[in-house]
């Protein structure tokens, strides 16, 4: 085991009507190459030991592809550091002797269930209005491989579509805005020929699902773009916002 | 969904903002052009500015285009406000800790803020020209325009007044600082070859235009 100490002052929520307090934990012998989660599964060993009850806290496959941990850390979503999600944040961007405080995502679209561990199906209900490609299944189905398609754009929608729906973006903006996950659902088919019948209505019905969720508006502070783990660019809030403009103005 | 159209979604705020806010630095290159008159502190120097204000306020294309900005700060407010409402409701329960230098601007975060300032100033700034222009006990000039330029000599005679008027170009280099560039995210207009131009296109209006106006009541006070 490690030699650092630290402190943890740990949001603690019973359900998701409690009120909710910061709760603090010292916690030793952490090592710095500890993950993020790994010291805290570390603490609530220690918790389940001792009769108490462990801290809840979203995560699975633990290597930045699943998109299920969270943690607002110090102020920031996913700790320190750029391009990485909680799950790979390690300990040695700490020093001994730190008090780390550790929150649940904020916002109205995300409530917490327990803990730090809050309820992003929100996102799923975005995707869900529109976020996707109707494919006509008569038995004449093109082969996706055999439309052209310029590399850029194939790039392109290929860097939207590594949005994890982590939700880095809502909890860092000031606004609690869902505008870079949305808009990174949006360009990684509009992009392609594939998404463009479906553009219009897609915009529409993705903004209008966004809105109803309660997340806030777009101030573009550009906040979320350094925040996301996978490094979503504006460039896609830019295009929701030209498309949704274009179908808005254009819609019968 | 024919509802959320072009008033009622969150983008379509934006693009009102956007609009009204674009309309708006549009016009204060135009203030700032008539203000600079005012350096020329000789007699015809006071004369042309009052006939310029006679101008400004009797000519009908001009006086069309003023209802228009009219309406548009008062939309750019309430939007503004609105916007600032909903997006406080997504956060009902603030984090303890917040560390919102490492990932945005204060500008940017603080636009409200920035906004509600420059709308406080606006009222104090328009009872002192504008209302004095229309409906104030103005006195005449040699040419028998309204004397403005004698109002507005002495309201920058007064040190409280110049130092508000300074320090409110402060807030409005601030809000121009984020939002000239912002405007065009809003409206989508980004690309990798222009986006860059344009921020800088914006911060050099955030300088140049509050750091011409705050130069007049300077000049003013110090050679009055």
């Amino acid at each position: 085991m490690g030699n650092m100490k630290l402190t943890l002052k740990v949001w603690r929520q019973n359900g998701p009507n409690d009120k909710g307090r910061i709760v603090d934990y010292p916690v030793n012998d952490v090592s710095e190459d500890m993950s993020f989660l790994e010291m805290l599964d570390v603490l609530n060993d220690d918790l389940v030991r001792k009769g108490e009850d462990p801290i809840a806290f979203d995560h699975d496959c633990r290597e930045g592809i699943c998109g299920m941990c969270s943690l607002f850390i110090n102020g920031e979503a996913h700790g320190p550091g750029r391009g990485i999600t909680t799950c790979q944040l390690h300990m040695r961007k700490f020093k001994d002797g730190d008090t780390i405080y550790v929150e649940p995502w904020r916002s109205t679209a995300f409530p917490v269930i327990k803990d730090l561990a809050t309820n992003r199906s929100a996102f799923d209900r975005i995707q869900a209005a529109g976020g996707f490609v109707s494919v006509n299944t008569s038995g004449n189905l093109v082969d996706g491989n055999a439309v052209p398609i310029p590399k850029d754009d194939a790039d392109k929608a290929f860097d939207a579509a590594t949005c994890i729906g982590c939700g880095a973006c809502v909890a860092t903006c000031p606004n609690g805005s869902a505008m870079l996950f949305t808009a990174a659902k949006v360009s990684q088919l509009s992009l392609l020929p594939q998404g463009k019948p479906e553009a219009k209505r897609r915009a529409l019905a993705m903004v209008e699902q966004m809105d109803k969720e309660g997340f806030g508006n777009c101030s573009n502070t550009g906040a979320c773009e350094v925040e996301c783990p996978k490094g979503i660019s504006l460039e896609h809030i830019a295009r929701l916002n030209r498309e949704y403009l274009a179908a808005v103005v254009t819609q019968e | 969904m024919a509802r959320s159209a072009l008033l009622g979604s969150s983008l379509a705020k934006k693009y009102w903002m956007a609009l009204t806010g674009l309309f708006l630095v549009l016009f204060l290159f135009a203030h700032l052009a008539g203000n600079l008159q005012l350096l020329d502190m000789s007699p015809e120097g006071q004369l042309k500015f009052n006939a310029y204000a006679k101008f400004m306020t009797s000519f009908p294309v001009v006086k069309a285009i003023s209802y228009l900005l009219y309406l548009s700060i008062l939309f750019h407010a309430f939007d503004g406000f609105l916007l600032a409402i909903q997006n406080r409701k997504a956060r009902p329960v603030r984090y303890a800790r917040e560390n919102a230098g490492a990932n945005r601007s204060w500008a940017s975060s603080n636009m409200a803020l920035l906004g509600t300032l420059i709308l406080v100033f606006l009222v104090i700034h328009m009872k002192r020209f504008w209302y004095e222009m229309h409906w104030g006990e103005l006195g005449l000039d040699a040419d028998g325009n309204k004397d403005l330029y004698t109002v507005v000599a002495a309201a920058f005679s007064e040190l409280w007044y110049v130092v508000l008027y300074v320090v409110m170009m402060g807030v409005l280099a601030f809000h121009l600082l984020h939002g000239f560039q912002s405007a065009f995210q809003s409206l989508g207009l980004n690309h990798p070859k222009y986006t860059p131009a344009i921020k800088n296109i914006g911060v050099f209006i955030a300088v140049v235009l509050p750091v011409f106006f705050a130069l007049i009541p300077v000049w003013m006070f110090v050679n009055r």
